[in-house]
């Protein structure tokens, strides 16, 4: 795989495969019953001690 | 590790190095095998001190291995203090050269490297481990993982920083900025951070709580970053293995990319995604409040992650790099506002309904100034980033003023708020020696910086507006000699708040040491006013 090819395949499914997975990993945290969860993990500081 | 492996090792290393030091022709190079053979004799020295042949019962080790948190504490006020006051001293010499001194030794272009040096790695990057170690430990329920190799981790990383701050007054240096140690002190400093990431990952999977707190995504985030970047661009061959001079892997425009990915990915997974775990922990735990919103966090997290990485390139406008890189590092640099701004509301909003804490908590004002300085220094980046903007401010003192307002602002004031906190909690102490001492410095370190900034800002643009400044007869207006001129009034204010900053270090190192002592001054606490005289 030559200079051009590589860079070919990096801005475009490299660029596509990228904002799937920052995508996917930003939906994740609205997924149904999830507030309930991050508010817990929010306090995990302040219960500690 | 048994205590025998342990001086056998050292007793190794301490021969291998006097065997070095022997062979090699390089001068420099001896310098730096004696202080590895004087580093081991120590090691011995103090591990004879703690020799105990009849194997007393040791005392019951506590929850937490705090210990190498304290020392991270005092090294990281000791370094500060050293960078700083270098930093004092190479402004002064860009305002007045004759304090140069006329020797190699003395001369800017090695200063600044141990000034840069000495704030990023030592001051910052002691800070970072400390404060990991601290808040991996208490936001998962377990003890350091891997025994004492945390320990390996502090005095390895402070025998990293020796042999790079004595390199570079010696002259050794691979020329590659905040990547300027040789060869063998990268390969050491390697070593140490597989320890560290060793240690870190080792304490998450020994949790007690299922969920991972978000801070340590940050500083995960930056040992695994900082371990490639740090691999990569130190990729070299040396001359002579008894030798401290090396060839880089790469050369030309391959050289100048990989070295600012590099560098500016220290700025992005160092200087930023390591304090901002810092943030995530101590504001909520200084506010005595839960992060504004933990889902904004993990959004922070990972458009950071994968949006800073690719940033670089802004370093090398208009040069010899292809036009499509150029432009792909100020998208992304562009880009990174929204992240940005994203952490910088949810650290401030934390204190939403809180407000009023700020009058009487002089630490959580330095945290609240130092969020406040990382919104404004990464708004000020990606602007600086825009091919036309740098064309006025590249290789300009904007630059400095900019990069200062980030290291002074954000990175300085987190880590002093981070200290302020962890002081009384290490030494089981009551509170901090003095708030109102604690409030000095914030006003020194605020007022500095802003004197730092401003005329940098100042002298930067009229700087570049002079390069860029033709006659009408189509020739340069000014001379070289001419802007270096015009400048001097602004080294002059920017010296002066590089002295109030340190000045407010120096009141922080004080306030600490008699807080450790276990003292506590007797004043009126913050937000009361002095009670008036009673007549007689």
């Amino acid at each position: 795989m030559d200079y051009h090819q590589f860079r070919h395949l990096a801005d475009s499914w490299g660029l596509v495969y990228l904002m799937v997975v920052f995508v996917a990993a930003v939906a994740f945290l609205f997924r149904p019953g999830a507030k309930a969860f991050y508010d817990r993990a929010a306090r995990i500081p302040l219960d500690e001690e | 590790m048994g205590a025998a492996f342990f001086y056998v090792i050292m007793g190794l290393v301490a021969t291998f190095a006097v065997i070095v030091a022997s062979l090699t022709h390089d001068p420099n190079f001896a310098i730096h095998a004696w202080i590895v053979v004087l580093a081991a004799l120590v090691a011995i020295v103090a591990g004879l001190n703690t020799f105990d042949p009849e194997g007393k019962p040791k005392p019951a080790k506590g929850k937490y291995l705090d210990g190498v948190i304290q020392a991270g504490v005092i090294a990281t006020m000791f370094w500060g203090l050293a960078g700083f006051l270098v930093g004092v001293v190479i402004a002064l010499q860009l305002t007045f050269p004759a304090l140069n001194l006329d020797t190699a030794y003395t001369n800017f272009g090695r200063l600044r490297p141990l000034h840069t040096s000495a704030v990023v790695f030592a001051f910052g990057g002691n800070a970072l481990i400390a404060t990991s170690f601290y808040v991996v430990q208490r936001t998962t329920g377990a003890r350091l993982a891997l025994g004492n190799t945390a320990w390996f981790v502090f005095w390895g990383y402070q025998l990293f920083i020796v042999l790079a701050a004595t390199g570079y007054l010696l002259g050794i240096t691979q020329s590659k900025e905040y990547a300027e140690p040789e060869w063998y002190v990268d390969l050491w400093l390697t070593i140490v951070w597989v320890a560290y990431l060793a240690v870190f990952l080792g304490t998450l999977f020994r949790r007690k709580e299922p969920h991972i707190y978000v801070a340590n995504w940050f500083y995960l985030s930056f040992i695994v970053t900082i371990a490639m970047l740090h691999v990569v661009n130190n990729l070299s061959m040396p001359v002579s293995l008894l030798g401290a001079k090396s060839y880089s892997l790469f050369s030309g425009v391959q050289d100048a990319l990989t070295q600012w990915w590099y560098g500016h990915n220290a700025v992005g997974f160092f200087l930023t995604a390591g304090f901002l775990g810092m943030m995530y922990y101590f504001v909520p735990k200084q506010a005595d409040r839960p992060i504004y919103s933990y889902r904004l966090s993990i959004i922070h997290f990972w458009a950071l992650i994968f949006l800073y990485i690719w940033a670089g390139p802004h370093h090398l406008h208009y040069t010899a790099l292809p036009d499509w890189a150029q432009t792909l590092g100020m998208v992304f640099s562009i880009m990174l506002w929204m992240p940005s701004w994203g952490g910088m509301i949810n650290g401030l909003m934390t204190l939403s309904g809180a407000w009023d804490k700020l009058r009487t908590d002089p630490v959580l004002r330095m945290m609240v100034m130092a969020i406040a300085f990382y919104g404004m220094s990464t708004f000020e980046g990606p602007m600086m980033s825009i091919k036309s903007v740098n064309s006025l401010s590249h290789y300009t003192d904007w630059t400095i003023g900019h990069v200062h307002s980030g290291a002074l602002g954000w990175v300085g004031m987190i880590s002093f708020g981070a200290v302020y906190f962890l002081a009384p909690k290490l030494w089981d102490r009551q509170g901090l020696y003095s708030a109102r001492l604690v409030n000095w410095h914030f006003w020194l370190a605020t007022i500095g910086i802003v004197l730092y900034a401003a005329s940098m800002w100042v002298s930067g643009i009229m700087q570049g507006l002079m390069w860029r400044a033709y006659d009408n007869l189509g020739f340069l207006q000014y001379s070289f000699a001419e802007t270096v001129a015009a400048m001097h009034p602004f080294y002059l204010i920017r010296a002066a708040g590089g002295g109030l900053y340190l000045l407010g270090a120096l009141i922080m190192a004080y306030n600490i040491a008699r807080t450790i002592m276990g003292h506590q001054r007797r004043e009126i606490p913050m937000g009361f006013a002095a009670p008036a005289v009673q007549g007689a």
